[in-house]
């Protein structure tokens, strides 16, 4: 694994992000860089936030303080002509794929090229089929969202967002609902991308084993902040409370398995009996 | 209901009419960057239009064959059955035309907007055009909100045609009318300028009334089932009374 943090700039760095959504706090300053071709994952417990820093990272969110910079760029600073301009070089691929249903699937992954470019007809199939061959589905070009799977859907998404060549891509969940062998190519997709093209990919992923074959860094953030960061094999080893129950999966530790609830005894009436 | 909560309830309402004026502004905003998308804009105008165009053509059909069997009763009190093609065809362009086909339209292409653009929130179909550096609201809104401006007179054109034909199969065919009286009374009564373009400017104020209405809802949707169901249903409710009410404050003021 090719590890570049001595890139001279970080393509994220993300500092003191502070979010609230809904009376909630998601993020409580947090801070997080990402070098330059490198292949980053992000960690942590459900409901931390995960998609949500993704979503900072491109604008569509912004942040109540702090500061998110993606190749030297303040997004949340930015005006919609330069977020858009941003967006283009950025893939995107969504938890739950988010293909367009009207469109089949060739049209799905050829729709940020038609709006973009004025590609000749012969060139944008040849784009196209090159990825879809890359994620193994350049037989179902032809197809409806709606006759995937769920893991196809994914592959397809994972197709669009790669049709660009981007400098960054976004992955949101990408191995969920993959059986073993398309979780294996997406996982040489996703290296591949990263050492032929230096492309930057950021991971937001639960699947240890996995990441631990593709990314160079993992960062665990819990309670809107970065408790732990590191390589994955360093991580795993590290004895810090966060990284022995995350990886471990224990129900006990910092991160509480239940969400707040009134005592279980007197919920179910049984606690004067007891005593 | 107490106070409080009628209070709520009454700004609730008018922060909801005022999110749909800023929508609006926002929406005829992206209007030109939207004509880039002009194929997007056609299979709009296909669906709003040509798709809606059985249940138009059926129900102006009847509606004019009961104009016929309900006006030729009353004229008949006055002995005035002459007037039946002038009058029939005054009622449809003046008043019937444009308001059960902008009913119809908000029933049929209305509502199956709004579930789209709030099934496509809830599937992040939204967010990836957005993703993909596309504007939603110039690739989504404004060609179905153009597209209902586009069909709705044409709609109503043909509604009031179809309407036309049924008054004259039950006046002339079935009652025996001279079909000489039917034809020269309605030519010389009905003016273009005053019925059948005023008629033809309600058509196309509905026209986009009934779509803002429908892509306001079905953006703003809760992005869960109970949501888009609810949305559906307020683009109904919403657009019959907003259509009924513009239309009094149209008339009052053509006239």
């Amino acid at each position: 694994m090719t590890s570049k943090t001595d890139a001279p700039a970080p393509l994220v760095r993300v500092r003191g992000l502070r979010t609230r959504l809904g009376g909630k706090v998601i993020f409580d300053g947090l801070d997080l860089e990402v070098a330059r071709g490198s292949v980053t994952a992000i960690m942590g417990p459900s409901g931390t936030g995960k998609t949500t820093l993704l979503r900072h990272l491109t604008g569509q969110l912004r942040p109540d303080a702090g500061s998110v910079v993606v190749d030297s760029q303040e997004v949340s600073r930015l005006s919609r002509r330069g977020l858009f301009a941003l967006r283009e070089r950025i893939g995107f691929l969504f938890q739950n794929s988010a293909l367009l249903t009207d469109f089949s699937v060739f049209e799905n992954v050829a729709f940020p090229l038609r709006q973009h470019t004025r590609l000749p007809e012969e060139l944008l199939r040849d784009i196209v089929l090159t990825k879809l061959q890359a994620v193994g589905l350049r037989g179902a070009a032809n197809l409806m969202p709606s006759e995937l799977s769920g893991g196809m859907a994914r592959r397809v998404a994972l197709a669009r967002a790669i049709v660009f060549d981007p400098m960054l891509i976004l992955y949101d969940e990408p191995f969920v609902g993959l059986d073993p062998i398309a979780l294996n190519q997406v996982l040489r997709l996703i290296r591949t991308l990263n050492e032929t093209l230096g492309i930057t990919s950021i991971l937001v992923a639960h699947e240890l084993a996995a990441i631990r074959q593709v990314a160079d860094r993992i960062y665990l953030v819990a309670g809107g902040k970065l408790v732990a960061e590191g390589a994955p094999d360093e991580l795993a080893l590290r004895d810090s409370p966060w990284t022995r129950q995350f990886f471990g999966g224990e129900a006990d530790g910092p991160v509480p398995f239940h969400y707040p609830a009134p005592d279980y005894a007197t919920q179910l009436g049984v606690a004067e009996a007891r005593r | 209901m107490n106070t409080d909560l009628r209070r709520n309830w009454l700004l609730q309402g008018i922060a909801s009419v005022g999110a749909c004026g800023l929508f609006f502004v926002a929406v005829v905003g992206a209007l030109p960057k939207s004509l880039r998308y002009w194929r997007e804009l056609c299979r709009q105008i296909w669906f709003v239009g040509a798709m809606s165009l059985v249940i138009v053509m059926t129900c102006g059909l009847f509606v004019g064959m009961v104009l016929a069997l309900q006006l030729y009763y009353t004229l008949s009190i006055f002995g005035g059955t002459a007037a039946l093609g002038t009058v029939i065809a005054l009622s449809l362009f003046r008043e019937l035309g444009p308001v059960v086909t902008a009913l119809l339209v908000a029933g049929r292409a209305g509502t199956a907007v709004t579930a789209e653009i709030g099934l496509m929130r809830a599937t992040d179909q939204l967010d990836a055009i957005s993703m993909m550096a596309v504007d939603p609201l110039a690739y989504v809104a404004s060609p179905r909100f153009l597209a209902g401006v586009i069909a709705m007179p044409l709609l109503a054109c043909v509604f009031n045609a179809l309407g036309i034909f049924g008054g004259h199969l039950v006046g002339v065919t079935w009652l025996g009318l001279d079909n000489g009286t039917f034809w020269g009374n309605m030519a010389s009564t009905v003016s273009l300028r005053r019925d059948i373009l005023d008629g033809l400017y309600k058509s196309i104020v509905f026209g986009g009334v009934v779509s803002l209405i429908a892509v306001f809802q079905g953006y703003t949707a809760p992005p869960t089932s109970e949501g888009v169901a609810y949305s559906t249903t307020r683009t109904v409710v919403f657009s019959a009374i907003v259509i009924l009410a513009f239309d009094f404050v149209m008339t009052a003021l053509m006239t």
